[in-house]
């Protein structure tokens, strides 16, 4: 088959490698009809994480069709149509029976690699690296997903792929982020980073009862779709305003409810500090660039919450413990624990409370790929999301 | 069958095997160990560490005012200089606690090896200008060596690395979200460990309390004992001890544990052994080969895996599924293995 290969630093190859087999009687094979590229796939592409191989298969947003199945999976056959999570989860241990899904205590075989970075291990996701698993991604024409009797999702066939791709991953993310925000009517919300999951934690805030959703940005187009898909009520260019001054003013001097960090290890920021931590990053003495963090952590009102969905690897610097605790604010954060949100977002596309397709700029053919990670690193060309096809 | 250990199973967690026991542990004040125990092991840990720190910047920054005092003043300079590294090093190791200290005391125990062999060397140099300066030195040097053994060992026990015995230990745990009663009986059908231990080939049940243990050794080929089952309590511990012949002596207790607020069965295993070799084989051990303890880390992995999900866990990179081989890339392999 046809897969999307990591090579090293910016060289991604489209190689014929084996295709899947099942391994385990919970496996599944999928026949891949759609599959995106996520924001943190270019922390791979840019090589900030770890653990990876020459010629690993990148990708964890896919759905297809069913192709085979082990003798244990009985809740799916083969001709379903299924969305798949991106975490792997067991449905067994311990976190799993707490719906803590990205957390499952058996679906990383190299849990001990983890450890070593983090302490302990979460759950093992497709196409991350090797300290997650190291599991073949579905940048692809066909995967194999362990624990099929826990993981995807049957869709009907009314609704398109676009429509239902981003179950896999990136709406739950944002519908997580906001959901930790523990929004009550009335509140404000701000949300660092508008690419699609940014786009989705600004819808989901909408839905969730924010009266005011506030987002920042510095690309033009992804503040406009903000503000005329998502649904923000407010705007703001950090390259062109002050954003904690911004926010004073826009909340009265309050600060907002909520904050959420959907930008993650690779953060930008005007100024000579980018350049200091960029150093820091190359020199090795941090790993992870955390300006959108540190900015919403001081922005955040008093006894707020701090969200965050964005994606960090290893260790930051320059960290406002002080502000977070002294002024009483909540930290929560985590790979978003998809099954969990599975049925109920579905139910919400069916409803038309949200049409996730909007943040789509592109469809390209999986043979693409390569020239899809580029054009997504570099924005060109108003790039938002990219979506592989293999037709 | 009942327990033959009651004593033992709720007064802590790693009681050591009562046979085992040497006469320090009964006059503890009367041996070397026990001296340092009065001390304080850590106070002696720490006081080597500082030595380490004074004698490595010493030979770092005068080498040759020291050669001169150990009577060979031709000495290397840059063999002293990289031995005063190695004494920083080990002495920073041993100002941290647990097994980053114990592997700092056995770093100094191999450097003190290193040292009286270039001393054994300089001995047989025509160079040396002074016999009795050297003798001293190395009669410092001895001493030194038979305090820093002592004290290592001392360090490894209370890191949980060694025995009370003398023999290396390992201690693991892991939390399944199975019920006591259920971990116990899979663990109980011996013949069920290699289900989940990767490096024993084969337990042959010949009784109900001894079996017969074929397991891989490191070098490639195998290693076999016979084990006796020492202690059992159903549902809450199994104890075990090798018979006299064994190829490596070894012996330990598993418990079953019920987890707090339901989280299943808590597994506790505290492991003996002796390898081949003695104290160079612990030393070498302790410094360099962690795969005793990586290996029940990835056994207990493996049997949650079994217990909770059915299966071992595999990805395409670990096909094998937990284990420390080479991983292969994150791509299908051709060939189909397993399943």
């Amino acid at each position: 088959m046809k897969a999307n290969c990591w090579h090293g630093k910016h060289d991604m190859r489209v190689q014929d490698v084996p295709d899947p087999k099942i391994l385990s009687s919970r496996d599944a094979i999928v026949k891949i009809t759609s599959t995106a590229i996520c924001g943190s796939d270019l922390h791979l592409y840019n090589g900030f994480i770890p653990t990876m191989e020459k010629g690993d298969i990148l990708g964890h947003e896919f759905m297809g069709e069913i192709v085979e199945v082990g003798k244990d999976v009985h809740n799916i056959k083969v001709g379903d149509r299924v969305v798949v999570p991106f975490p792997i989860a067991c449905g067994a241990c311990g976190a799993c029976r707490a719906q803590a899904y990205s957390l499952c205590e058996n679906s990383n075989p190299n849990a001990w690699m983890a450890e070593k970075f983090m302490g302990y291990s979460p759950a093992g996701l497709f196409g991350y690296s090797h300290m997650l698993g190291g599991f073949a991604g579905g940048q692809a024409e066909y995967a194999r997903v362990p624990f099929a009797d826990v993981g995807p999702l049957k869709v009907p066939d009314g609704l398109s792929d676009d429509k239902v791709l981003f179950l896999s991953d990136i709406l739950p993310t944002g519908y997580m982020g906001a959901e930790m925000c523990d929004i009550k009517p009335g509140d404000t919300i701000a949300v660092w980073g508008c690419g699609p999951v940014g786009q989705f934690a600004i819808a989901s805030a909408k839905l969730l009862g924010a009266e005011r959703v506030i987002a920042i940005d510095r690309v033009p187009e992804r503040l406009a779709m903000a503000e005329q898909r998502a649904g923000a009520t407010d705007v703001i260019n950090y390259e062109e305003q002050e954003v904690l001054a911004a926010l004073k003013d826009m909340t009265g001097g309050v600060g907002p409810d909520g904050c959420i960090d959907a930008v993650g290890t690779e953060a930008h920021m005007p100024g000579p500090m980018y350049g200091y931590d960029r150093m820091k990053q190359a020199l090795m003495l941090e790993t992870d660039r955390a300006f959108a963090l540190r900015q919403a952590i001081r922005a955040c009102r008093n006894g707020g919450t701090v969200s965050v969905i964005g994606v960090y690897g290893g260790f930051i610097d320059k960290f406002p413990m002080g502000s977070l605790m002294n002024r009483s604010l909540t930290l929560r954060s985590g790979q978003c624990h998809v099954h969990r949100y599975l049925k109920p977002l579905l139910e919400r596309i069916e409803k038309g409370d949200i049409d996730p397709s909007f943040v789509i700029s592109h469809h390209l053919n999986l043979d693409d790929a390569p020239q899809g990670y580029d054009m997504f690193l570099h924005k060109a060309d108003a790039c938002t999301k990219v979506v592989l096809t293999t037709a | 069958m009942d327990t033959v250990q009651h004593s033992s199973l709720h007064a802590s967690r790693s009681p050591p095997p009562p046979s085992r026991q040497r006469t320090h542990a009964s006059a503890p004040h009367q041996s070397p160990a026990g001296a340092i125990r009065k001390i304080g092991v850590h106070k002696v840990a720490r006081g080597l560490a500082w030595f380490s720190v004074g004698v490595g910047i010493a030979e770092i920054l005068f080498p040759r005012t020291l050669a001169k005092m150990i009577g060979t003043p031709t000495a290397s300079t840059t063999l002293l200089r990289i031995f005063g590294l190695r004494e920083i090093a080990a002495g920073a190791l041993i100002f941290n606690p647990g097994r980053l200290r114990a592997t700092g005391m056995w770093a100094r125990v191999v450097g003190d090896a290193a040292d009286l062999s270039s001393l054994a060397a300089a001995y047989g140099c025509p160079n040396t200008t002074n016999r009795r300066a050297l003798t001293a030195a190395t009669a410092g040097v001895v001493a030194l060596t038979a305090l820093d053994v002592v004290c290592a060992r001392e360090v490894s026990k209370e890191a949980g690395l060694m025995a009370e015995s003398g023999a290396l230990r390992v201690t693991k745990t892991i939390t399944i979200n199975r019920s006591p009663g259920e971990v116990y009986e899979f663990w109980r059908n011996l013949e069920n460990l290699p289900r989940f231990m990767y490096h024993v080939e084969e337990v042959h049940v010949i009784s109900p309390q001894r079996s017969r243990w074929t397991v891989k050794a490191p070098a490639g080929g195998t290693v076999h004992w016979n084990a006796d089952i020492t202690a059992e309590v159903p549902g809450e511990m199994l104890g075990w001890r090798t018979t006299n012949d064994a190829d490596v002596e070894n012996s330990g207790t598993v418990r079953f544990e019920p987890g707090t607020g339901g989280r299943g069965t808590v597994v506790r295993v505290d492991l003996e052994y002796r390898p081949p070799g003695h104290m160079a084989g612990a030393a070498l051990a302790m410094m360099f080969n962690r795969s005793p303890h990586q290996q029940v880390e990835d056994d207990l992995r493996r049997l949650k895996q079994f217990l909770e999900t059915g299966d071992l866990v595999r990805s395409d990179a670990s096909p094998e599924g937990t284990g420390r081989v080479a991983q292969r890339p994150a791509q299908p392999s051709a060939v189909r293995q397993f399943y």
